[in-house]
């Protein structure tokens, strides 16, 4: 063992190589994205890792790993869940032979997510145990109990930290390289009665799994993680994840001052439940707080819990609106929630009355390609009836001012459906769908197919920045790159489209404004399904081109350069427009929207 | 409970993530117990950014309003911002340079750094205990690099006293481990630039 700083997501990963992982596939998302990074950067070339095209074939490449008795991981976001959700459900009745660990990071808040879903739920309902760490260190240890009751009980199982956990870094042990498992699978073995999902295999393994999970509701009740931290009265808090981390912090404060302080439940194994554990817990206690982030899914768990064993506690949590129904609990709410139930005194010191502050909502990057290709269609549709059907990456942040050009944003790939859907109530609406060429590849493919076969009138801008920009430049098909390091035949969009039937394929620099929009004018005026695939890399993925400036003597202060395109590169000094030159990224959109020719590149000195 | 708890605020992309895992790193070189948490993801994109740091023995690495004991500031508006989380008479070490959000450009409004500042002068002596402000601008000059702000103010934060049991050789120790020795000296001559 040695000391590392590690971010939960590193810990989870380097716990899986030193667990012997063979196969890691998965798909980016915040807060999940780090754990198969770090997987990759450590991997001596012993572990197979791919980012998969979505979820759902990652799940279906580990599945077939762990069928052939490899040690698999998946990792995915929430909302990824939703994706992998339909090979899950099955799986979980067909069994794996390698173990098999799925990551789902969920994200109270939620800071970077569409949704507040909570994985423990889904656990419930797909009949997966699921593990909940509370922080990067339980998080490393986890991932190998997590390996070993997945081959004991030949199941996959959740991993499901939350982004506090996933993003919060702490020094902790980790194995040294002489410690390390060393798992060697032996292969697919055939046999149809296990592989092959029939109704008759489904109701015999279906009663199977209920024992089992019913055995395992007792295991976990003497699971060292799920544990009590005794109190001095008969008040109770239940905690779980980083909840507990800041529940401890509060009752050890309040310990130290000699207060009389509640006994404390963890939940680490949510699903199954440890009922019995949590049964012994109530029956000491005559009142509880339910502290737990996303669904109230302990707080149910404890009421039917007292209500099967007959135990009268007053149970308090979100369901009686004790505890926010949605949101994090970040330590200050924690302390206010503590402090109403245990009747402390508030400490909080007074809040500072600050004078008004700048709002920073997130932008575009200065220089992002997608910057130009949203102004090129919003420009060449001016006065158009239209719809701009949006999706999920960085270009949804083309909803803000001045831009203003996405008026729908729901899942990976559904601008595409929505576009046509939009048009089918109103047929002489210009229904455009942006997409990203990772999410292209994830999910929008069967949205073209859709719109090709029931013949919608629509256009599809493919925004390829040649990377998965938003969750940190992973590679994808059309990178021609993969995370074994190998370089591969780019998959091409063109080809993809031409080859679905989508006749008229525009590609364009959207950093070239009057071709931009004159393309978007014609192609978008053609009857059917079109399609323009605007290319320009990431700004982020390279070094700056000189950058602009203006020429104070030719502005006129117009601030067309800032009302129409809002780059954080260009500023206002002193009541006049100027570019801020280590932001400028050199792409010199300003440049070609000025009316009087006031910006042009920096001359050096 | 000694925990040393610190707060680094700033504008995405501001070198706030390096200086708190140097502080973390010579921490754990002292044997400390270390928890950090920091923003990732879409919030990164130019906003508000800020990342938690507690040296010493706790749970969570979240630190609750009036708890900190430091805040350093890339940013005079993010520093005011933060500025619930200091304890009664706590330090502040600030970058008084202003960056301008889209938003206020857009609005055409005017927001200076200087009120910011000042602001921070009118709570000296009571609500903060220990104020510096560095004039970024000057010390960019007199280093010759933009990028070494961060180790400016995290240098004035160890020369002070305000991480707790770590010091600036501590620090100095963790950067050379970290950063490339052709940046050696110009990040030492950082981390000794401002005075407290």
């Amino acid at each position: 063992m040695h000391k590392e700083f590690l971010m939960g997501n590193e810990a989870i990963g380097k716990a899986c190589i030193a667990a012997g992982v063979n196969v890691v596939a998965g798909y980016p998302g915040t807060p999940s994205t780090e754990v198969l990074e770090t997987i990759a950067k450590e991997n001596d070339g012993s572990v197979y890792v791919e980012w998969s095209v979505n979820e759902k074939a990652a799940l279906e490449v580990a599945a077939g790993a762990s069928y052939s008795g490899a040690r698999t991981l998946v990792t995915m976001k929430q909302v990824g869940l939703n994706v992998a959700s339909d090979p899950l459900m099955s799986l979980e009745y067909v069994g794996v032979e390698g173990g098999m660990v799925v990551l789902v990071a969920d994200d109270p808040g939620p800071i970077s997510s569409q949704t507040e879903q909570d994985t423990r739920t889904f656990a419930e309902y797909s009949k997966l145990p699921c593990f909940d760490p509370s922080d990067a260190k339980e998080a490393y240890e986890m991932i190998f109990e997590a390996f070993k009751l997945s081959e004991k009980y030949k199941t996959p199982v959740f991993m499901r930290p939350t982004t506090r956990v996933c993003h919060s870094y702490q020094s902790i042990d980790v194995r040294d390289y002489a410690e390390y498992e060393d798992h060697r699978p032996e292969g697919f073995v055939k046999d149809s009665s296990r592989w092959v999902i029939f109704p008759r295999l489904s109701y015999a393994n279906h009663a199977k799994i209920e024992e089992r999970n019913a055995g395992l509701s007792n295991e976990f009740s003497s699971y060292e993680r799920n544990m009590i931290l005794e109190g001095t009265g008969r008040k109770g808090i239940v905690a779980q994840g980083i909840s507990f981390a800041n529940v401890k912090d509060i009752v050890n404060e309040a310990r130290e001052k000699g207060t009389e302080v509640p006994s404390v439940l963890k939940i680490s194994t949510p699903f199954p439940f440890p009922e019995k554990l949590a049964e012994d817990f109530m029956k000491g206690v005559d009142e509880v707080l339910v502290i737990e982030e996303l669904d109230p899914y302990i707080e149910r768990h404890l009421v039917y819990v007292c209500g099967r064993a007959g135990l009268k506690v007053n149970i308090k949590g979100k369901i009686t609106g004790d505890v926010a129904r949605s949101g994090e609990n970040l330590p200050d709410l924690v302390q206010k929630y503590v402090n109403a139930f245990m009747g402390w005194e508030s400490a909080a010191s007074e809040a500072v009355k600050t004078p008004e502050l700048p709002v920073r909502p997130p932008v575009l990057c200065a220089g992002c390609p997608h910057r130009a290709s949203f102004y090129a269609v919003k420009k060449a549709m001016k006065g158009k009836e239209t719809i701009f059907a949006g999706d999920i990456g960085c270009y949804t942040l083309g909803n803000a001012m001045p831009l203003d050009m996405v008026d729908t944003c729901l899942c990976m790939g559904a601008g595409l459906g929505i576009a046509q859907g939009v048009g089918r109530v109103k047929p002489d609406t210009k229904c455009f769908a942006f997409v990203g060429d990772s999410t292209f590849f994830a999910s929008a493919i069967p949205g073209v197919v859709n719109a090709v076969y029931n013949q919608a009138d629509m256009t599809l801008v493919v925004l390829d920045n040649s990377t998965t920009a938003m969750t940190g430049h992973q590679p994808h098909p059309g990178t021609g790159h993969t995370m074994m390091g190998e370089f591969t035949d780019k998959i091409d969009i063109e080809n993809i489209l031409k080859g679905i039937g989508v006749e008229t394929v525009v590609r364009m620099d959207p950093f070239k404004l009057d071709e931009a929009v004159d393309a978007v004018k014609k192609v978008a005026d053609e009857p059917g399904v079109k399609a323009i695939v605007f290319e320009a890399p990431c700004a982020v993925l390279f070094k700056p081109e000189t950058p602009y400036e203006v020429n104070l003597d030719k502005c006129v202060d117009c601030k067309m350069c800032i009302r129409e395109i809002g780059c954080p590169g260009v500023v206002l000094k002193d009541g006049h427009v100027a570019i801020d030159e280590s932001l400028c990224n050199g792409c010199g959109l300003c440049s070609q929207i000025c009316p009087c020719e006031a910006i042009g590149k920096a001359v050096k000195e | 409970m000694s925990t040393t708890n610190i707060i680094l605020c700033g504008v995405g992309g501001q070198g706030t993530v390096l200086a708190s895992k140097l502080t973390a790193a010579a921490s754990m070189a002292r044997g400390l117990d270390v928890r950090s948490a920091e923003t990732i993801g879409m919030a990164q994109r130019g906003g508000s950014v800020m990342s938690y740091l507690r040296i010493g023995e706790c749970s969570s690495p979240l630190i609750k309003s009036g708890c900190a004991d430091l805040i350093i500031g890339f940013e005079p508006a993010e520093t005011v911002r933060a500025l619930n989380y200091l304890k009664q008479g706590g330090t502040v070490i600030t970058s008084d340079r202003a960056m301008m959000p889209v938003t206020a450009a857009l609005q055409g409004s005017d927001y200076e750094g200087a009120k910011m500042t000042d602001f921070l002068k009118s709570l000296e002596g009571g609500r903060i205990g220990k104020l510096v402000i560095v004039n970024t601008d000057e010390a960019l000059r007199d280093l010759g690099s933009a990028k070494v702000m961060n180790m400016v103010l995290l240098g004035a934060a160890a020369r002070g006293g305000y991480l707790g049991q770590v010091t600036i050789e501590d620090i100095k120790q963790a950067l050379v481990k970290k950063v490339k020795p052709q940046f050696h000296e110009l990040n030492f001559k950082a981390l000794e630039y401002a005075s407290v």
